[in-house]
């Protein structure tokens, strides 16, 4: 039994006429101490994905179908007094931007207490111990000082380690972390990625990081989940899939990385945009920018095929493999 | 912190000079002191030489300066119509302006947080419509109609309470006329301050709701949903504490207004407050009593906005960085 | 060239439709709908009072001791006085007609004043940016302070106590114009500014000032269009607040006289009956002035909220 299951996830937003689909019946499923990362341009639903797991989704989105499963026990219709015993508690959350996620009117060491005493019964003075030695866990010089400090008065570097402490607090079984340091500087991105990384090694926590930066997916994920325009179209082992993406709009994330161009010649871009919410295009949501598209990509959408490799949902990778099949029956006759 | 303190003093003092330069024009251009000592059975000889004498044929400046020292040592003049030094007057007003503040801020207060934080986490429900709308009808009546039409329904139609005065008054430490500690003081107080919180509330109301929905979007509010901690909690530590940042500001310029409305309510209920003074002062041109009104207003002025500041820089632990506002 | 002077967000025909955008949104929404027909309603009324006002206000007859404080028609059932008659017998209907024009047109010339001195005032500050622009705005500030209708009342305390009550009525409707245009320019000029930062970092601006365009056009030509929509949204709630202001100001007799009532000086005049039983003469004229000034409000709000979101508040 998995950790977290979501089954058939669709997410819509509220419209006067009809509801606009931000996600397309998504499934996946994370183990107990499991690094998961959702990988895709900005726009592609991951964010939303994060945030509806946790129910947190802004208005007017909803989820529209599906269920979400922790531990067997069903999500989606709790009441939001059982909600608020979840979040923070068994799912933790890290958001992307440190320098506007923590309230600036009130003390560090404020907002971590707060969180421990939302959650269980502590006084005072031990939830400030137990704060200020997630601080120092998490490599905080001068914890103690810190704690009485205001988020103004530390460096983006530093609260997201004091957002990644108060995720800590509670010990919980999955911290979803969202884009958690592409605010940050290059030099301390290194330092919190392998922090992070740690720690839910060290805690058996289970991580889903989303990030649109395959060179985060490859420091941190065990398993890789690709998304496009609100729906998942490869998922499978990090490795195999950045040595052998399948999926085209895999490839071409892939092959858009800086390193994968030579000096001097120009990026390798994916042509053309993802496609906005009101306009999705029919079929396979990626034929209009996909090189191999071919007539049925634009009638029916494919469904999800296992190539060897990683799960996809691709009629190019179908084919090929249907190419192979005959061959390998006849084998078998032999 | 200190430079922000120190700068903004430096301000207050520049505005006060501005203050006291203009209530000295007034004085000078209107007032006739020579006649106002001696009569006008004097001789031109002796009216000019009381004018050498009293340095009124001195350079402006110079006599600018005098207006100054003697300010500062607290003489500002004698009303025309009282005989007493102007202080003195508007100090014995001083209490009853007040209190009708301080009683229509309280009503401010008591209403327009929970509405307004109300209309702020519910948007849709149909109470916070009825608020929105009643507070926009609420700017739309100009304070002299409400005042008027509480006094006609509440005290000559009903007959409930009374239409005008500040009826009994205790002495507190004999330094202070209250009317806060006895039933019919607080009876007067009633209709006035109600005037005044009809108007003011609707705009605390509308800022509350606007500043309130714009922190309850914000990532920090959806942070503290993510760590689980109460919806009360968050309404009222997380969002409130932010949102009543701009509302202190804005509190502060409203004081102004507070004033012009306190001359009015107090003119319609004879409320015998500063206000009223000013305008009877008016009436009589009792020209140094005017002047010094308005000094007295703009001391008012001066110190609060500089106090708003500085309470600002203390709620918001941001501005205490040197050169962070 | 040609291109570069052309601010590139806002051209005619981009404003153009924009306009028809809110005209478009405004037919889905009632209320604002039903707003703007009364408001129109207002100016036509403002704009055609002498026409449509039953008596001539001008003429020796039209005040009348034997017709004063009538009732309404209704109540006494004598249908030349629709609406009653005042204490010196002139019909208030043919009064509040003129009363709403005169309002109107006190609130409208104040507030062109406010932006004349504010869109000059923001357009330099915004654009020179450094001392100037932090000298202008802390002076703002500080005005701001001290409230428009503090500095109204002492300023025309102190002009009355110059020139003498008679003498000063004289000069009411031109001292009142002048007083409320003036006090409260921080408005716009705080709009004005904040518009010019945002656009003077961009690009045409730039390339207009590397081109060897002159401060002054720069400013007028490129910088100016595009504070329009900010302008309009605080227009129509700083006319009702200038109203609202002249009322008070004559409700305390520091506004218009009464031989010449706008529908401040109206009411003021009417409440002395208030408690008499001649409800009718404060009554009308507070009606009329109060759904003036709601609808006004129903519309700035609107507009605020559908042409542009980040305006200042305040």
């Amino acid at each position: 039994m998995s950790l977290l299951s979501v089954n058939g996830l669709s997410v819509k937003f509220k419209q006067r006429r009809e509801d606009l689909v931000a996600l397309h019946d998504v499934s996946l499923s994370l183990e107990r101490g499991e690094r998961l990362a959702i990988v895709g341009e900005s726009g592609a639903g991951k964010s939303l994905l994060g945030y509806a797991i946790v129910n947190l989704l802004m208005k007017p989105g909803f989820i529209a179908e599906g269920s979400i499963k922790l531990d067997d026990r069903e999500l989606t219709r709790l009441s939001s007094k059982q909600w608020q015993e979840i979040r923070g508690k068994k799912i933790a959350m890290i958001f992307q931007d440190p320098m506007v996620t923590l309230n600036p009117v009130l003390s560090v060491g404020d907002q971590m207490v707060e969180a421990i005493r939302s959650h269980t019964r502590i006084n005072y003075s031990d939830a400030k111990k137990l704060a200020i030695e997630k601080l120092a866990h998490v490599r905080i010089a001068a914890p103690a000082q810190r704690f009485d400090q205001y988020p103004h008065e530390l460096s983006g570097g530093m609260r997201q380690r004091v957002i990644i402490a108060i995720a800590l607090l509670l010990a919980p079984e999955i911290i979803i972390a969202d884009e958690p340091t592409t605010a940050l500087d290059v030099t301390i991105q290194a330092e919190i990625l392998q922090l992070l990384k740690q720690i839910c090694a060290d805690n058996g926590v289970a991580l889903i990081l989303i990030t649109h930066d395959f060179g985060v997916v490859s420091r941190i994920a065990e398993r890789t989940l690709v998304m496009y325009a609100g729906r998942i179209v490869e998922q499978g082992p990090t490795l195999e899939i950045i040595n052998d993406p399948q999926h085209p709009y895999t490839q071409g994330l892939l092959n858009a990385l800086p390193q994968m161009a030579l000096p001097g010649q120009r990026l390798n871009q994916i042509q053309g945009n993802m496609p906005p919410l009101n306009d999705q295009p029919s079929g396979c949501a990626f034929h209009p920018r996909c090189p191999y598209a071919e007539d049925k990509c634009r009638q029916q959408p494919p469904n999800f095929i296992f190539s060897g490799v990683s799960t996809v949902a691709c009629y190019a990778i179908e084919d090929m493999l249907q190419a192979f099949e005959p061959l390998s029956e006849e084998d078998a006759d032999d | 912190m200190l430079s922000f303190i120190g700068r903004r003093l430096l301000q207050a003092m520049f505005v006060l000079l501005i203050i006291s330069f203009v209530s000295f024009m007034i004085q000078d251009k209107m007032g006739d002191p020579v006649r106002q000592m001696v009569g006008q059975s004097v001789t031109l000889e002796q009216r000019e030489a009381l004018q050498q004498e009293l340095g009124l044929n001195d350079p402006m400046l110079i006599q600018y300066g005098r207006f100054l020292g003697r300010a500062i040592q607290g003489d500002l003049g004698t009303s025309y119509y009282y005989k007493e030094p102007t202080i003195d007057v508007i100090a014995s007003r001083l209490p009853a302006t007040l209190e009708l503040s301080f009683a229509a801020l309280v009503l401010v207060i008591l209403l327009a947080i929970p509405l307004g934080v109300f209309a702020a986490i519910h948007p849709k429900n149909l109470l916070s419509r009825a608020v929105l709308l009643f507070s926009t009808l609420g700017l739309s009546v100009p304070i002299f109609i409400v005042a008027v039409f509480l006094m006609y329904f509440f005290a000559i139609e009903w007959g409930i309470l009374p239409s005008f005065g500040r009826g009994e008054t205790t002495s507190v430490f004999g330094l202070w006329q209250s009317g806060l500690f006895n039933r019919d003081g607080l009876r007067h107080l009633l209709l006035p301050s109600l005037s005044l919180a009809f108007v003011l509330t609707p705009i605390f109301i509308r800022l509350i709701r606007a500043e309130m929905t714009d922190v309850l979007q914000s990532d920090y509010i959806r942070y503290a949903w993510a760590k689980g901690i109460s919806a009360p909690r968050i309404y009222f530590i997380h969002a409130l504490k932010n949102t009543m940042l701009p509302v202190i500001t804005v509190g502060g310029i409203q004081l102004g207004t507070l004033v012009a409305y306190t001359i009015l309510t107090e003119s319609i209920f004879q409320w015998p407050g500063m206000g009223l003074l000013f305008m009877d002062a008016v009436t009589r041109v009792d020209v140094p009593l005017i002047s010094t009104y308005l000094i007295f207003v703009g001391v008012i002025f001066v110190v609060t906005n500089t106090l708003v500041d500085v309470v600002y820089s203390l709620v918001n632990p941001r501005v205490r960085i040197p050169g962070y506002s | 060239m040609n291109v570069l002077h052309r601010p590139p967000v806002q051209g005619n025909s981009e404003r153009v439709t924009r306009m028809r955008h809110v005209l478009v949104a405004m037919r889905g929404d009632k209320l604002a709908l039903f707003a703007l027909l009364i408001f129109a309603f207002y100016c036509l009324v403002a704009l055609l009072a002498p026409l449509l006002a039953p008596y001539d206000v001008n003429s020796t007859e039209f005040m009348n001791l034997e017709n004063a404080e009538l009732a309404p028609a209704w109540q006494t059932g004598d249908t030349r006085f629709l609406l009653g008659t005042d204490t010196q017998g002139r019909d208030l209907l043919s009064v509040i007609l003129h009363g709403t024009r005169l309002s109107l047109t006190i609130g409208v010339c104040a507030v062109l004043i406010q932006v004349f001195l504010g869109v000059g005032i923001g357009l330099l500050s915004g654009y020179m940016g450094g001392r100037l622009d932090a000298f202008l705005m802390r002076v703002a500030d500080i005005q701001l302070s001290f409230s428009t209708m503090m500095v109204a009342i002492v300023v025309l305390a102190v002009f009355q106590t110059l020139f003498g009550h008679a003498a000063y009525q004289q000069l009411a409707m031109l001292m009142l114009i002048i007083v409320l245009g003036v006090a409260e320019w921080p408005i716009f000029a705080r709009t004005v500014r904040a518009c010019v930062f945002a656009e003077k970092e961009k690009e045409y601006i730039d390339a207009a000032r590397i081109l060897g365009v002159s401060k002054a056009r720069i400013m007028l030509r490129h910088l100016l269009p595009n504070t329009v929509s900010p302008i309009l949204v605080i227009l129509t709630i700083q006319i009702a607040n200038a109203i609202v202001a002249e009322a008070a100001l004559s409700f305390l007799g520091l506004g218009m006289p009464p031989n010449q009532p706008s529908l401040g000086a109206l009411i003021s005049s009417g409440f002395n009956y208030l408690f008499s039983g001649a409800w009718w003469i404060s009554v009308f004229p507070s009606v009329t002035l109060i759904l003036m000034i709601f609808v006004m409000n129903l519309l700035g709000d609107w507009l605020r909220d559908h042409l542009n979101p980040q305006v200042t508040r305040g």
